[in-house]
């Protein structure tokens, strides 16, 4: 079949596409975990005016689409390199949306906890590293393992800025090999399911290495 | 014997509601003191000043010489030496037994992972529970997550241990096994302020008892005077209504 061995002697483009996704996943996630954490303590732990402020950055970087929000950084008046761009713009949006995972996680902590080792002088930043972290990894791995689903697949939309993804690779290749369109996306759609479900496979063995009992497993 | 615990003219207040007015009372080292009133009264309050957990409005709070009340102290240092027995035990619920008891010792004392571990152990034993070491909270019953958390007081090697109400959130037939943990560590001289509502326990355990109400002590006493003979009204009809609601003990 013809489409077959377009597709297998195409295989090292594709990869070389994959390999800039993950890259792109890697980053814009760390940045999103980053910027999302530090959103979520500012907006729980902050004062009135500093959680209001958090609060309506995350609600401002919902509401914009993705590919507004990249094409607006890659515009900006001054040259940046195209994964860096990505790795902005998509992680900013991931920002809010993790940020809201862990918020979510830090107010079903149970505050007993937090008063009791108060109440045996441990100091602030002694409770946020040893009860308040480790008990959000424990409640966010689950939602995380979503969000972590939905980036691996907004990585395609980083071609407006010129980054050479999965789809950018599957244009190119419908281009020089006139034509297969359907099976070239076709193709490409797999190896975002294949990634998704790697990545969903390693969560969730996570997961289940971070639970104990009393923490409830998402999972179904 | 020296004076362990020293409380003076403590004052709260939450908005108009005066909570406590003008509280004072020493507890002398290795004395139990009970602490008995009705709802509202202030008793929690009392002990949430006391390690400054609810700072209170004026007065002083005088642990074994450290004023707690002064702004000079180092709070978490003088926190260290008291423990805190919670009514509804506030345990760290990812961590396991051993990890609850052991903490103390390890993240606000500094010991080593192995020392923090023996002081654990060795204070799980004293509750009866070394056999769930490594269960984890959610695993145990109400009684046992109280008696976990009396043993995380100890591992402070703490000079007081204050109980806000330790049976209150605890079904009937499990009360008993919290309150032979308390009786224990009072005849072993552990010093004690303790808030409840179990008139028996208090009784039995108390080396002094005080009546507070509306945030005023009424009445202060060995437990046999105020138990038997309330000289206090108040106290009278306090303590009638309890052995109605609960039966004669």
């Amino acid at each position: 079949m013809h489409i077959f061995s377009v597709i297998l002697s195409e295989l090292p483009q594709f990869l070389k596409g994959i390999l800039i996704a993950i890259k792109l996943a890697a980053g814009l996630l760390t940045f999103g975990f980053i910027l999302g954490m530090t959103m979520a303590m500012l907006e729980v732990f902050g004062n009135k005016i500093i959680s209001k402020i958090t609060s309506f950055i995350r609600k401002l970087l919902w509401g914009i689409p993705q590919i507004i929000l990249l094409l607006l950084v890659f515009y900006l008046p001054f040259d940046m390199n195209p994964m860096i761009a990505a790795i902005i713009a998509l992680g900013l949006c991931s920002s809010a949306f993790q940020s809201q995972i862990f918020r979510g996680a830090i107010l079903s902590i149970d505050p007993g906890q937090i008063e009791a080792a108060k109440a045996m002088g441990l100091k602030s930043w002694k409770i946020l590293l040893y009860i308040i972290l480790p008990q959000i990894m424990i409640l966010s791995v689950g939602p995380w393992t979503n969000e972590f689903s939905s980036e691996i697949k907004d990585t395609s939309l980083a071609y407006v800025v010129g980054l050479i993804e999965i789809m950018r690779q599957a244009r190119y290749i419908i281009t020089y090999t006139y034509g297969n369109s359907l099976a070239i996306f076709f193709f490409a759609g797999l190896i975002y399911f294949v990634l998704t479900k790697i990545g969903n496979t390693i969560f969730f063995k996570i997961e289940d290495l971070l639970w104990v009992p009393g923490f409830e497993k998402r999972r179904e | 014997m020296p004076i362990t615990l020293q409380v003076e003219n403590l004052k709260k207040s939450f908005g108009n509601l005066e909570v406590l007015k003008k509280v004072s009372f020493n507890l002398e080292k290795g004395k139990t003191m009970v602490v008995i009133g009705p709802s509202g009264s202030g008793k929690s309050t009392l002990l949430r000043c006391i390690n400054q957990l609810t700072p209170p409005d004026s007065g002083s709070v005088v642990l074994d010489g450290i004023e707690l009340t002064n702004n000079k102290t180092d709070l978490n240092e003088a926190r260290s030496e008291i423990g805190f027995v919670f009514q509804n035990f506030n345990l760290i619920t990812h961590l396991n037994v051993l990890g609850n008891v052991s903490f103390g010792p390890l993240r606000v004392k500094g010991k080593s992972k192995k020392d923090s571990n023996d002081i654990a152990m060795e204070e799980l034993k004293k509750v009866g529970l070394e056999d769930k070491a490594f269960s984890y909270p959610a695993e145990l019953s109400g009684g046992q997550q109280q008696r976990v958390s009396i043993a995380r007081a100890l591992a402070l090697n703490p000079k007081l241990i204050l109980f806000d109400e330790p049976t209150s959130a605890l079904d009937p037939e499990l009360i008993g096994e919290v309150l032979d943990v308390i009786i224990k560590l009072a005849k072993e001289g552990m010093t004690s302020l303790i808030v409840t509502h179990e008139m028996g326990f208090a009784r039995s355990i108390a080396d002094e008892a005080i009546f507070l109400e509306n945030g005023i002590i009424l009445e202060k006493g060995p437990p046999k005077d105020l138990f038997s003979n309330p000289k206090n009204k108040r106290t009278m009809d306090f303590l009638q209504k309890i052995s109605q609601l609960y039966g004669e003990e």
